[in-house]
């Protein structure tokens, strides 16, 4: 897995890619808790349209950040979900809990 | 119904950087036994997230204890009639597992952690679970796809 990350206006916005399991989820959530518990970004956005493969750690660190957004008063939207990613967020029956755009032009709109 | 034909055996360390090296073994036998895309990612699903519950819940996340993961070519009955399936066997040496706490945790309760297990049951057929002589045992099946029969012109 690879993480990036960028910073528009307020807005921080990661690039993740590969694989997200056991091995590497901790990494995203650190990252993820950062953003939100600590710099209190005002909205993050997930960009998953690389992830090759997310298993249940992944999706857990994505509710973590999740639950950070709203303890803060943060925004938390992932974009571009790919088929993979979408097969297992429904799979967990999750997918509703999280604001989801298309891609991240409309993750960036005001 | 016998044994079946062993296709793969692999005996791995409870090391989490192991899993993306078993997903790309998986991937390769599934496709080769004929299971479509999803059907493919469903196995490599089921047998990532139970090995990921071995190295969290029956090693504590040691990473240098034995896994040992066996996959064959089985024939079972289901309905009444013989069905050719994918049978995955994982065996550790960890921590007994209390079958009791095997049963997940409701999907309404929005929480991270806890959807291994829904996973697992999701993606196969048939998943049992088995202590013996010091082991844990677990047991997954898949049902191969059917293949379409021949049109005759």
């Amino acid at each position: 897995m690879q993480i990036s990350v960028r910073h528009v206006d307020k807005i921080t916005i990661f690039d993740v890619s590969g694989d997200i399991d056991l091995a590497t989820s901790p990494e995203l959530r650190k990252a993820l808790l950062r953003e939100l518990k600590e710099l209190r970004m005002p909205r993050v956005v997930v960009n998953l349209q690389a992830v090759r493969y997310i298993d249940s750690s992944g999706v857990a660190s994505l509710v973590e950040g999740l639950k950070a957004s709203r303890d803060v008063g943060s925004r938390f939207v992932l974009c571009g979900l790919n088929t993979r990613v979408v097969e297992v967020l429904r799979l967990s029956k999750l997918r509703s809990i999280f604001e989801v755009c298309d891609n991240e032009e409309q993750a960036l709109a005001p | 119904m016998g044994q079946g034909n062993l296709l793969l055996k692999m005996e791995l360390r409870s090391d989490p950087a192991m899993l993306s090296v078993v997903r790309g073994a998986l991937t390769g036998l599934t496709e080769g036994l004929g299971f479509s895309g999803p059907e493919c990612r469903a196995v490599v699903r089921a047998i990532d997230e139970a090995l990921t519950n071995i190295i969290r819940h029956t090693y504590h996340g040691r990473t240098d204890r034995p896994i040992e993961a066996s996959f064959r070519s089985i024939r079972v009955r289901h309905n009444g009639a013989p069905k050719a399936a994918l049978e995955i066997v994982l065996e550790d040496q960890g921590a007994r597992v209390d079958r009791n706490k095997l049963h997940g945790r409701s999907l309404e309760d929005v929480r991270p952690g806890g959807l291994g297990l829904h996973f697992i049951r999701q993606s196969v057929d048939t998943v049992e679970f088995r202590h013996r002589k010091g082991k844990n045992r677990l047991r997954l099946v898949k049902f191969l796809p059917v293949a379409e029969p021949h049109k005759s012109s």
